[in-house]
């Protein structure tokens, strides 16, 4: 891939407890996160974490609660101090800087929007938005303006002199975006963003954030417990258990190939029509020629849905996959038919829930 | 003989304690009845706790009770001068304020004093009912005559609930910000707030003359500085942790943090201290009035003294409707805050 990578994470340890630095031997030793917090009583919160995270690229980071997720993004803009490890962001150490460089970091480099909204009640949806200029020092006038015109990017136009709390969640976390937005920083991290939004409202979230991404290309760090939620927003998926990163890569990947059977679990339940493209499943062109017999082209990003829908659920036909009007491969239905099912549906899994 | 001789007895301690025996010690009953020479038999029953003085019975060369008071106040006598010199300057401010303020709500005429309160209950609670409600209870007071006591009572109390807001509040930051200052102040606090509002006269009657306004005044903040003190560091713990933090994740310095954030999110608290804070200083404003406070206490003060029960009462009565009017007022300036920040 010829994009930078943005942001860096190696060999990131977090152990909460007295002693972290003593611990951290334990479990560079070996000591697992029950026996730690049995014998040595320190919770092991991040474990040997790599993660390199692409330049105008969203990577999300997903787990279930306890995986240690809220941490790591908060390990970015350091939040949370390291046990050990590197972050570097352009290729510069964070956690080398000095307090007057962290807190340029957090004013120019990264924004954050949070699960709780985390608005300042007692100022105007405005006033809340263009907080991120204002401690830097923007004059009032500047930074109201730069906040109406973000404002309005995310649908809250006219919406300016109301306070947070005449606003529904939706609308809240809508200027907690459009705060973040104003900011203008090229990274943002966003905690369980849509987490507290009831479904509906987090669909024209995610759309929105989506509508966003294409246009502004930011590097977005995303953190979430829905599987669907981070399938739909993911360039890069960082799947963490309890502590440690169980597989990353490509969304589709993953979802094809999962290494774990935890992660297997997680997939068996997703509605894979929905999730996967065609790109994941077509047998590519091997020597340029396209098949007489297709029934029609198909856009190698089409959802499977998509192709249900439009061959009616004849599972007879094929198509031809077509990327920017050049064909690039052909899809048997009878393979999209397979791909809906999960390579092992854990019975064990299946039971379980 | 005395209970506790063994005691002396058996340590070896007989000589040590008729050596510390003074012939002219001051004489007790007990030792009195004792020369009359009936002796009763002693049994378990009136076993005395072994308490100064009836270790003292035993041996001379032990301390009395009443010595241990009488130390106590000749400690406080003997630093006294010290005190003074240090406190005295230090506090004189506070009998200048308390006199310009005195000496100007005296002589403010009414018609002037009524429209400038009317003025400050409004940006208050910014509410008509409420500066009518106010002004009737004031109207009410000056058509019994009491208008010169009551105003004399609020002039006391603007100024000493302003120092307190003034002192409390950066001392209530100042123990948000550090555990072990928290833990060194509740403490100090819990004292000045069961300590009973009598005995915060005793020492400064020592210190101070009782013609000076600051007697009065250091007594006053001393007691109703605790709630401001106690809400604001209250306050600005509860502060929410997720509105903080992201203050932190938006590189706000500390000061940002402490006046953007922190300060108005704590407001309702601290506004909540500060009506506690008023009330309590119309409580001791009373009390002070036996150290030369003027004021309705004063009448209160009367009533109890000349056994007058209407002028106590009616006195009473006006501290009560006071009470309410600046109850009132400081609950519709908290409504005002809390209406502006409810989440």
């Amino acid at each position: 891939m010829s994009k930078k990578i943005k942001i860096s994470i190696s060999k990131l340890y977090k152990i909460f407890g007295q002693d972290p630095k003593a611990a951290l031997e334990h479990v560079l030793a070996g000591t697992g996160k029950s026996e730690l917090l049995a014998k040595h009583e320190h919770v092991l919160g991040l474990q040997d974490i790599n993660v390199d995270m692409q330049e105008g690229e969203i990577t999300v980071i997903m787990g279930l609660s306890g995986s240690g997720k809220s941490t790591l993004i908060r390990h970015l803009n350091r939040l949370i101090e390291p046990t050990s490890g590197k972050v570097e962001v352009d290729g510069r150490d964070v956690l080398g800087y000095n307090e007057e460089e962290l807190r340029n970091l957090r004013r120019e480099t990264m924004s954050m929007v949070f699960q709780k909204f985390a608005l300042l009640p007692h100022r105007t949806v405005a006033e809340n938005a263009g907080t991120t200029l204002k401690v830097r020092g923007v004059p009032r006038a500047t930074y109201l303006a730069e906040a109406a015109k973000w404002l309005e990017r995310v649908g809250l136009k006219g919406f300016g002199n109301h306070y947070p709390h005449q606003l529904s969640g939706g609308m809240q976390q809508r200027v907690g975006i459009a705060r973040a937005l104003t900011s203008n920083a090229p990274i943002m991290l966003m905690d369980e963003a849509f987490s507290a939004l009831d479904p509906l409202i987090r669909t024209d979230m995610q759309d929105l954030l989506l509508e966003l991404q294409a246009e502004l290309h930011k590097t977005i760090v995303f953190i979430t417990h829905d599987l669907d939620e981070a399938l739909k927003l993911a360039d890069h998926l960082v799947i963490l258990k309890d502590g440690y990163v169980v597989q990353q890569g490509e969304p589709q990947d993953i979802l094809l190939n999962p290494n774990d059977p935890y992660i297997e679990d997680f997939v068996s339940d997703i509605n894979r029509a929905r999730v996967l493209r065609v790109r994941s499943i077509m047998t590519p062109l091997q020597d340029g020629q396209v098949p007489a017999d297709a029934h029609g082209e198909v856009d190698f990003d089409d959802t499977l849905e998509s192709m249900i829908a439009k061959s009616g659920g004849d599972t007879s036909h094929s198509y031809v996959v077509t990327r920017d009007g050049q064909a690039v491969g052909t899809l048997e239905m009878t393979h999209l038919v397979k791909a809906l099912v999960p390579r092992a549906a854990s019975e064990a899994g299946a039971r379980k829930y | 003989m005395a209970t506790y001789d063994f005691l002396f007895d058996a340590l070896g301690l007989r000589a040590w304690c008729d050596s510390g025996k003074s012939a002219d010690g001051p004489v007790s009953m007990a030792d009195l009845l004792a020369k009359t020479g009936k002796t009763t038999e002693t049994t378990i029953w009136d076993l005395p706790f072994p308490s100064l003085d009836s270790l003292n019975d035993a041996c001379g060369a032990i301390a009395q009770s009443r010595d241990l008071t009488k130390g106590v106040g000749d400690g406080f006598l003997a630093i006294k001068g010290v005190l003074r010199f240090v406190l005295d300057p230090l506090t004189q401010p506070l009998s200048w304020i308390l006199d310009g303020t005195l000496s100007a709500f005296e002589a403010a005429p009414w018609w002037i004093m009524f429209p400038v309160l009317m003025v400050v209950v409004f940006v208050a609670s910014k509410s008509l009912r409420l500066v009518g409600f106010v002004t009737a209870c004031l109207a009410l007071l000056a058509f019994i005559d009491h208008y010169d006591h009551a105003m004399q009572t609020l002039a006391i109390i603007f100024v000493c609930a302003f120092l307190c807001v003034l002192l409390g509040v950066p001392i209530g930051i100042a123990m948000s910000r550090n555990d072990r200052l928290q833990r060194v102040t509740i403490p100090i606090l819990d004292m000045l707030q069961t300590l009973p509002p009598f005995v915060y006269l005793i020492p400064l009657i020592f210190l101070f003359s009782v013609t000076e306004p600051k007697l009065y005044g250091i007594a006053i903040i001393l007691y109703a500085i605790v709630p401001v003190v106690r809400l604001t560091d209250l306050g600005i713990r509860l502060v929410d942790k997720d509105v903080i933090e992201a203050a932190d994740s938006f590189g706000m310095t500390d000061s940002q943090k402490l006046f953007g954030v922190q300060i108005p999110l704590a407001l309702p608290n601290i506004m909540a201290g500060v009506n506690q804070t008023i009330m309590m200083s119309l409580a001791m404003v009373v009390i002070a009035s036996l150290v030369s406070a003027p004021g309705l206490g004063v009448l209160v003060l009367r009533g109890i003294r000349n056994l007058e029960l209407g002028v106590g009462l009616v006195s009473g009565l006006g501290i009560v409707l006071l009470a309410i009017i600046l109850d009132r007022v400081t609950k519709a300036a908290l409504d005002r805050v809390n209406a502006a920040q409810k989440q």
